[in-house]
């Protein structure tokens, strides 16, 4: 026969012994399988949602933005702005601004924008409405729309009316959706629609009011990209802005990219769990084979061609694997688009990505190889000798083995990540960790191992003696054990933990004496008739805050258009374009702390006037104590010097500023006023809300209860999105568990067999099994737990930048709930013994 | 005659710590083809080390071991693999079958592994002549101990090899098990005309081959030939 014939022959054979040997040990592999398939489904589901989301974003950038682009001002137009958008032939435009909304009917008030659109209005996308024609026919109906959750909340229908400012108009019709606009960005501020010529019947355009203008262009034929470069810096000098489709879908694409991070990381710890779970089921599994192989090799078969035999049956498990968690993941990711339908502004419809299964494929096969090459590659050190003669003592030539296959495995899980999360640092920074993990357990493992053995409680009972004994006897599970639980429990941790001040970062913090009705935009004819009216309802004003709108005009010599155009000073965008409030007082608040340089209070008639900024803005502008910034106040330049540095509480529900000036400086400037009032109950804000919004319809009213109820529900919402995703990664990690406390039961059960045969009673084998697998868990979920409150503060530290706050729960209860179920499944495990008589199973072994 | 297994000046040692353990010691030893041979000796005395050196399990200290004309010395693992599947049978104490394989699918391994065609029929017909012809589909674990020892037998004689080892064969076996296996394993092996080297702490089982030798503390005792 010729060799090469000869040679496929024997690999169809050894596929054979492969298939033959799966058959009879399948049950155990079911576990590394499940492994598997959770990590790769995390993986395509997410991946395959993130490509669709992001490519669903491009695609759909037009109908998000409604035009090719806009050019947009905080201000009215300045006539060469005009001459602009005259010149570059807008299709439509728009007027919005927030203000009160009254409705007549029931007598509700709230906080709206208010649109007004001329022309073709969106270019692309659709405003939907009910009825369907409405957003046509409003104009002509002199009527309006409102956001079909505020006609939800205040029980409206179709023909009440709306009362803006100065006008009421009769409502025609339900907005449902806007183009680019998310379910949640609306449901804070919810639209109204009105007819453009109505717009200054309001009476709500004055000076000082915060309105926006835009201009909607169609343009398939110029280059977007040189357009925005060409006309931004003559924009800019005129305070107005330009955003084409295509920035605008890449910003948006990045909004949801840190949300993606997220995900990425939840895949990314589901898909590490999965690899462990491999690592220590294939390493009991293979280890049990061992007798197998020596007999394999004693009737001929090389090293080569057992090796061969068990590669193939992981490859197998892999593809089994990876086509069931494939699977899942593309059904898994039909419902994301459910779950977050509420955040994204684009309706991901489900779509195959072909990309994507074969990633899943690869990774599935790749982990499987990868993560069992060490048992794999022991395969061939099993000599046929051991037939005859258990081998007791390690070849010296596997502890060489471990050497080479640890650099491949720190390879793959630095590939994995770099994979999922698309950065090489983080991915360093996460192999180093895990590695540092990996380590510190082992270490921990091997102490405790010396401690037992070292101080060994010689008057304990028997069961307890035993069960204690087994942690260092020969053939023990201890260090894989120890090692499977802790990093699975450090995992699983620490993105709880990380999820949990992730959350706790955005909550607000609620203060019983606080303000809950803020009165915004008051003018300053108005200051006092809007006094009266509070005080008229008994409820004091709490306090009269000054507010100065102005922009950054130069920052230490250097005008903020040649700031703009240098990208390498790291000043951000919104301290050089916006338009910022800012304020003066004599005194810091609750929310605010000193952290550098002297808080001056008041000054009299300065040069330079001392300025205190928050460290966020200090951070942004790239600042330091003693620079100085001149501020353009409605045409009139304010130097300034930074005298302080504040941390301010964002979370307080407080008037913060970012730029914060002293008494004496500001008073003749032109400024609004804010008034901060308590209303004791809901009726009373309502009232409140009611009369402020027919005697003064200027005046904008926030009550701060319902925005933070409206807030907290939105976290809410997120919170359970997160759980959700944890929860994926928690799931794996017990599949991993049961993995590894199932496969050490074969190690235990011919022992727990022969001592049944001596006369243990089933109660004497249940206590030994506790101890053994109480202390296991205990030591594995204690370590893994103190090390994931480490990985958690540095995770929200340098990647989330949020400050960590630990969060109890978790941190009690899952070394808890892992010690009982490490002990309640390798009790479980041992039911066999305790059922099966001891002839069967010592004969099976 | 034939030397099938040539053994000269045979040593082998374990190092424990400083100590070093002599478990064979200056063996010198012939079996020629077609010939029944026994090492008998007390337990400890070197009689399964000295099994696993003869079937190229193991690497001797210092020695030489000639195993049908070829001087296992000589062989890389892979090779002294090759020269068992084509030369060498085993029968063990504890029958040692692949617990994952059917008693049939046990039978044919060394044959598949050699690539003949017709491995089935010849596993099917061992399994028949050992009174298994019944149970060629079920799992070792399914199967008692003598029946374990007998598909462990047909295995044995697959690969139709040159020499059988058999190490304590009946060992695990009760009496009336026993006898009904050696009574078979004597007679497949005069069919087959194999050379056969049994390793036994049972002095009758030994007598009735054809030579023995009698092995104390890692040394050739006495070589007797049976009647």
């Amino acid at each position: 026969m010729d060799n090469k014939l000869k040679q496929n022959i024997q690999l169809v054979w050894l596929f054979k012994m492969a298939w033959r040997d799966w058959r009879a040990s399948r049950k155990k592999l079911y576990l590394i399988i499940a492994s598997i398939v959770l990590g790769i489904s995390a993986v395509v589901a997410i991946q395959s949602f993130g490509t669709n989301l992001v490519q669903k974003i491009k695609e759909d950038s037009k109908s998000l933005m409604g035009a090719d682009y806009i050019v947009s001002a905080r201000q009215r137009p300045t006539p060469k702005v005009i001459q602009i958008v005259d010149s570059l032939g807008y299709k439509a435009r728009e007027i919005n601004f927030a203000s009160m909304a009254f409705f007549p009917a029931n007598g509700g008030s709230k906080l709206m924008k208010i649109s007004a659109y001329d022309g073709i209005f969106p270019i692309y996308g659709e405003v939907e409405t009910e009825p369907s024609n409405a957003f046509k026919n409003y104009g002509k109906k002199n009527g309006a729309l409102v956001d079909a959750t505020a006609m939800l909340q205040f029980n409206l229908a179709l023909g009440d009316s709306i009362k803006i400012g100065e006008i009421i108009l009769p409502i025609t019709g339900i907005l449902k959706s806007i183009p680019g606009k998310s379910a949640i960005s609306t449901s804070i501020i919810p639209p109204v629609f009105i007819p453009f010529e109505y717009i200054a019947q309001t009476g709500l355009i004055q000076k000082g009011s915060r309105i926006e203008y835009k201009y909607y262009f169609q343009d398939v034929a110029s280059n977007l990209k040189k357009l925005e470069e060409n006309l931004l810096p003559i924009l800019d000098l005129e305070s107005a802005d330009i955003d084409t489709h295509i920035s605008a879908g890449q910003q948006l694409g990045q909004g949801y990219s840190s949300f993606g991070k997220f995900l990425k990381l939840v895949a990314f710890t589901a898909l590490l769990l999965g690899c462990l779970g491999i690592a220590s089921a294939t390493n009991i599994y293979i280890k049990e084979k061992k007798k197998a192989i020596a007999v394999l090799k004693c009737v001929g078969l090389t090293r080569k061609q057992t090796f061969l035999i068990y590669l193939f049956q992981i490859i197998l498990i892999g593809l089994i694997g990876s086509i069931l968690g494939t699977g899942l993941g593309v059904a898994l990711q039909q419902l994301f688009p459910i779950l977050l339908q509420d955040f994204l502004p684009v309706n991901v419809q489900f779509s195959i990505n072909y990309n994507v299964i074969g990633l899943g494929l690869l990774l599935g096969v790749m982990m499987s190889i990868v993560f069992s090459l060490y048992p794999l590659i022991s395969t061939w050190f099993v000599t046929p000798n051991e037939v005859l003669r258990a081998q007791v003592k390690t070849n010296y030539k596997i502890r060489v083995l471990a050497f080479i296959v640890g650099p491949v495995i720190a390879i793959t899980v630095f590939l994995f990540s770099f994979l999922l999360l698309g950065q090489l640092l983080y991915s360093i920074i996460f192999l180093a960790g895990i590695l540092v993990v990996f380590g510190l357990i082992r270490l921990m493992a091997g102490l405790f191992i010396k401690l037992v053995q070292n101080l060994f409680p010689k008057k304990w009972s028997f069961p307890a003696r035993q069960g204690l004994s087994n942690l260092f006897r020969p053939g023990n599970q201890t260090i894989t054990l120890i090692l499977c639980i802790g990093v699975g429990v450090f995992l699983m941790n620490t993105l709880y933990l990380a999820k949990d001040a992730l959350i706790g970062s955005t909550s607000f913090q609620k203060d019983s004496d606080t303000p809950n009705i803020l009165l915004l935009d008051i003018q300053k004819n108005e200051l006092v008739p809007v006094s009266n009216t509070v005080k008229s309802f008994n409820q004091p004003v709490i306090d009269k805050i000054p507010v100065i709108a102005m922009k950054v005009h130069s920052i230490n010599g250097i005008r903020a258009t040649t700031l703009k155009a240098d990208s390498t000073n790291g000043i951000k965008n919104w301290i050089l374009d916006g338009q910022f409030r800012s304020s003066y007082r004599d005194s810091l608040i609750d929310s605010e702390n000193l952290i550098d340089g002297i808080w001056i209070g008041e000054v009299e008639n300065p040069e330079i006037i001392p300025i205190s900024i928050d460290i966020g803005f200090k951070k942004d502008a790239n600042l330091e104590l003693g620079d100085r910034i001149v501020f353009n106040i409605q045409g009139v330049f304010m130097e300034t010097i930074i005298a302080s540095i504040r941390r301010i509480e964002w979370s307080q529900m407080k008037m913060n500023f970012s730029v914060l000036f002293p008494k004496g400086a500001l008073e003749n400037a032109p400024q609004s006023s804010v008034i901060t009032t308590q209303a004791p109950t809901d009726s009373i804000a309502a009232k409140m809300q009611q009369t402020l919004v027919v005697k003064h319809p200027s005046v904008t009213v926030i009550d701060v209860r319902s925005v933070m109820g409206l807030v907290a529900g939105i976290l809410d919402k997120i919170a359970w999105v997160i759980n959700f995703l944890a929860l994926f990664s928690i799931l794996t990690g017990f599949i991993v568990l049961i993995g590894a406390v199932r496969t050490s039961k074969f190690q235990r059960l011919q022992e727990n067999a022969m001592l049944r045969t001596i006369g243990a009673l089933s109660k004497q084998i249940f206590r030994m099994t506790a101890v053994e697998y109480l202390i296991l868990g205990i030591l594995g979920s204690i370590s893994g737990v103190a090390l994931s409150i480490l990985g958690a503060f540095l995770l929200s530290t340098f990647s989330f930048k949020i400050p960590f706050t630990i969060s109890w729960e978790p941190v009690i209860t899952v070394p808890l709930v892992v010690t009982i179920a490490v002990t309640l499944i390798g009790v479980l495990n041992n039911r066999e013994i305790i059922k099966t008589s001891p002839k069967e199973i010592l004969r099976t072994s | 005659m034939v030397k099938i297994l040539n053994i000269t000046n045979l040593k082998k040692s374990f190092t424990s710590g400083d100590q070093v353990l002599n478990i064979l010691d200056d063996i010198n030893i012939v079996v020629n083809e077609k010939e029944t041979f026994s090492i008998v000796g007390p337990s400890g005395s070197g009689k399964t080390t000295l099994l696993s050196l003869c079937a190229g399990l193991d690497n001797s200290t210092s020695g030489n071991i000639e195993l049908c004309g070829v001087n296992l010395q000589e062989l890389n693992e892979d090779e002294r693999a090759i020269l068992r599947n084509q030369k060498v049978g085993f029968i063990f104490q504890d029958f040692q079958l692949l617990p994952s394989l059917t008693a049939l699918e046990n039978v044919i391994v060394p044959l598949e592994l050699q690539g003949i065609n017709n491995a089935e029929k010849t596993g099917q017909e061992l399994l028949e002549k050992v009174g298994l012809g019944s149970r060629l589909n079920h799992y070792p674990s399914q199967l008692s101990g003598g029946e374990k020892q007998r598909v462990a037998i047909a295995r044995a004689f697959s690969n139709r090899p040159a020499i059988l080892f058999a190490d304590e064969p009946t060992g695990n076996l009760d009496e009336e098990n026993g006898e009904s296996v050696v009574h078979l394993l004597l007679k497949l092996n005069k069919e087959a005309g194999t050379t056969l080297v049994i390793v036994t702490h049972d002095l009758d089982l030994a007598k009735k081959t054809q030579r023995m030798v009698v092995l104390k503390g890692g040394k050739v005792f006495e070589e007797v030939k049976n009647g």
